[in-house]
């Protein structure tokens, strides 16, 4: 009997009211998150544990440096009249032509830089550290000790995973906003289609455009989730992973490959520009949400086929 | 329920084909303080890792605190505290933060006492002083003490302690088997494995003998230590005369020790003959200093089974 079995069963078994991810009687209420995480201490703890570490200060430290850059290069280019150099318009990631008039454009501006590379770099990190990490310092085998539950942890790695994914693009937006407002003008917004919406419709343009970036890196983040708990090694497990991603973008790139385009994870990222539309444009980003969710539903699985049956020898 | 872990046929043979654990039959009965004894490799932490869940066994079924295990490890797993195979900490946490940490993965831990708990394992084992500190900055003693706490976060009905005083002084190594002995009284089963015999003589009131895979055998440690048979030691200046007449009378294995005067050998029946050996030596002109049998150490009885040496199993 496999392991995953055995999990099955014992959370079946009414003897096991403990049972960390089948809990029946919850302590802190009958919401969903506490029958299967078994109460927010662990997934908090997590959470504190993620953004304690001196790597995850660097690394988002590193992702809130970039609108700044950005930011300083475009100010410097255009000079101080405020006025685009429009020489150079078609060059560069989008939206930065926007920047000099609009500083709310530096945070689209950012997130169309970082998109590609930086964050998910960033995510990779964080997911393929996860289990591996873990194992290799050696708390893996007392989180499962204590008992953690390897569903339970497995879930709560994950939900960690994706509040980091939101965490890293606020942090991006955030200081590409910050970056923005002290720079540049800041007022109405003229969308793509070319209307013009209001700042404050403008802003929430922005978080609803976080958002969905945020959510473009729920695949890579099982991608890395499932890679983390093949090794046993951290390291190996974050070099894995976004060396995968590196793979999969340059595989992105080949135009003979266009067959398999459509299911590359990173295939739709920029559509969050379609957000920027008037009326918005959904078609794309709903492509893309959905792609997400197949990656994490296939790499879910495939991470929890493999660590449930695992065994722990570190 | 008069046993705290029964195993039986209990075998793991990992994917490389080797046989760590050969048909295991293990008891440990309730409020016994269980010494596991073996050479390096001999599969003992193996067999720790198979009772607390972390590996599969190949074949063979166990049962800790009654129940089956893998079975209902999520309600068997909560009354037992584990350190195996050394401590591991989060190095950039500090020793409370790190307790704080294995808490919150027991989805049973109460929330609310969750300070209380850490506070009084901290005490328990002396951390106290050094609670704030970060744990990378601890002595290998200080982590060893941070491992038991974490055990002790809970009552717990059993404690498998792996080589418990690693890295300790003296006075920590006389610390925690006072500890082990405080628990013991208040009715815990602990399940000690180390290295140390005569740490396993000073506090176990059962020992198993484990080598390549296989049990040689188990039992109340004053048992184990009888079944070697104690020496005849005879303190004399004339040793080439006693060993002679030790010959004629039928001793076995006679060695001769002329520089510190002593002559042992097995004697060849029961000790109600010893009296007349001494008598014959009397006679027979040799000045007796000295006559006894020397109690077998448990040391000895580990070395008759096992062979010279602590060689690590092939």
């Amino acid at each position: 009997m496999s392991r995953a079995e055995t999990e099955r069963r014992t959370g079946d078994d009414d003897r096991a009211p403990e049972g960390p991810g089948l809990l029946r009687r919850a302590p802190g209420g009958p919401g969903r998150f506490h029958r299967v995480l078994g109460g927010p201490g662990l997934f908090r703890s997590e959470l504190i544990i993620t953004v304690r570490r001196w790597r995850t200060l660097a690394l988002l430290g590193v992702l809130a440096a970039v609108p700044v850059l950005i930011g300083i290069a475009v100010k410097i280019q255009t000079g101080d009249d405020g006025t685009a150099d429009d020489g150079h318009g078609g060059e560069g990631p989008a939206f930065i032509t926007q920047v000099t008039n609009n500083g709310l454009f530096l945070v689209f501006a950012a997130l169309a830089a970082t998109l590609p590379v930086f964050l998910p770099m960033v995510v990779g990190v964080v997911a393929g550290d996860a289990i591996a990490g873990e194992a290799s310092a050696g708390t893996l085998r007392y989180l499962l000790v204590a008992p953690a539950g390897r569903t339970r942890l497995l879930l709560v790695k994950y939900a960690t995973t994706l509040v980091f994914c939101l965490l890293a693009t606020l942090t991006v937006a955030v200081s590409a906003l910050a970056t923005g407002a002290l720079l540049f003008p800041l007022g109405d917004v003229t969308t793509i289609s070319g209307t013009r919406i209001s700042f404050g419709e403008g802003l929430l343009r922005a978080g609803l455009i976080s958002m969905v970036v945020a959510a473009s890196l729920a695949g890579l983040a099982a991608l890395g989730l499932f890679v983390s708990t093949l090794t046993g090694s951290g390291v190996a497990a974050m070099a894995t992973t976004v060396g995968l991603l590196i793979t999969v973008q340059i595989l992105g790139a080949i135009p003979q490959l266009e067959a398999v385009h459509p299911y590359l994870f990173p295939h739709y990222w920029m559509s969050f520009s379609d957000l920027l539309r008037e009326p918005l444009y959904w078609d794309e980003v709903g492509r893309n949400l959905g792609l997400q969710a197949v990656y994490a539903a296939v790499f879910g699985s495939a991470a929890w086929a493999c660590f449930t049956s695992k065994d722990i020898t570190a | 329920m008069t046993t705290v872990i029964e195993t039986h046929g209990l075998t793991k043979r990992y994917r490389g084909g080797q046989l760590a654990v050969d048909r295991l039959d293990l008891t440990v009965p309730v409020g016994s303080v269980f010494g596991f004894l073996g050479p390096n490799g001999s599969g003992k932490t193996t067999t720790i890792r198979m009772l607390m869940g972390l590996i599969e066994p190949t074949a063979g079924s166990a049962r800790v605190l009654g129940e089956p295990v893998p079975r209902a490890l999520r309600t068997v797993l909560p009354r037992v505290g584990a350190l195996i195979e050394g401590p591991a900490l989060y190095g950039f946490l500090s020793g409370r933060d790190n307790l704080t940490r294995y808490d919150c993965a027991d989805p049973t831990a109460d929330p609310r006492t969750r300070a209380a708990r850490v506070t009084a394992a901290l005490d328990r084992v002396g951390l106290t002083p050094a609670a704030g500190k970060k744990a990378k900055a601890y002595s290998l003693g200080m982590k060893q003490r941070l491992g038991l706490a974490a055990a002790l976060l809970q009552p717990r009905g059993l404690l498998v302690l792996d080589e418990p005083t690693n890295g300790l002084d003296p006075q920590g190594m006389r610390e925690i088997r006072s500890l082990i002995r405080e628990l013991a009284a208040d009715g815990t089963t602990v399940f000690l494995s180390s290295h140390l015999l005569d740490e396993i003589e000073q506090v176990c009131t059962h020992a198993a003998v484990m080598a390549q895979g296989r049990l040689l055998t188990q039992g109340p440690v004053a048992e184990l230590a009888a079944r070697a048979r104690g020496r005849l030691a005879v303190v004399t200046p004339d040793t080439g005369d006693a060993a002679r007449l030790l010959k004629e009378l039928g001793v076995t294995g006679v060695s001769v020790d002329a520089a510190g005067g002593r002559v042992t050998g097995d004697p060849p029946g029961e000790e109600a003959e010893l009296s007349g050996f001494n008598a014959a030596l009397v006679n027979g002109g040799v000045r007796v200093r000295g006559f006894g049998i020397e109690r077998a150490s448990l040391e000895d009885a580990f070395v008759e089974l096992t062979g010279e040496g602590f060689d690590v199993a092939g």
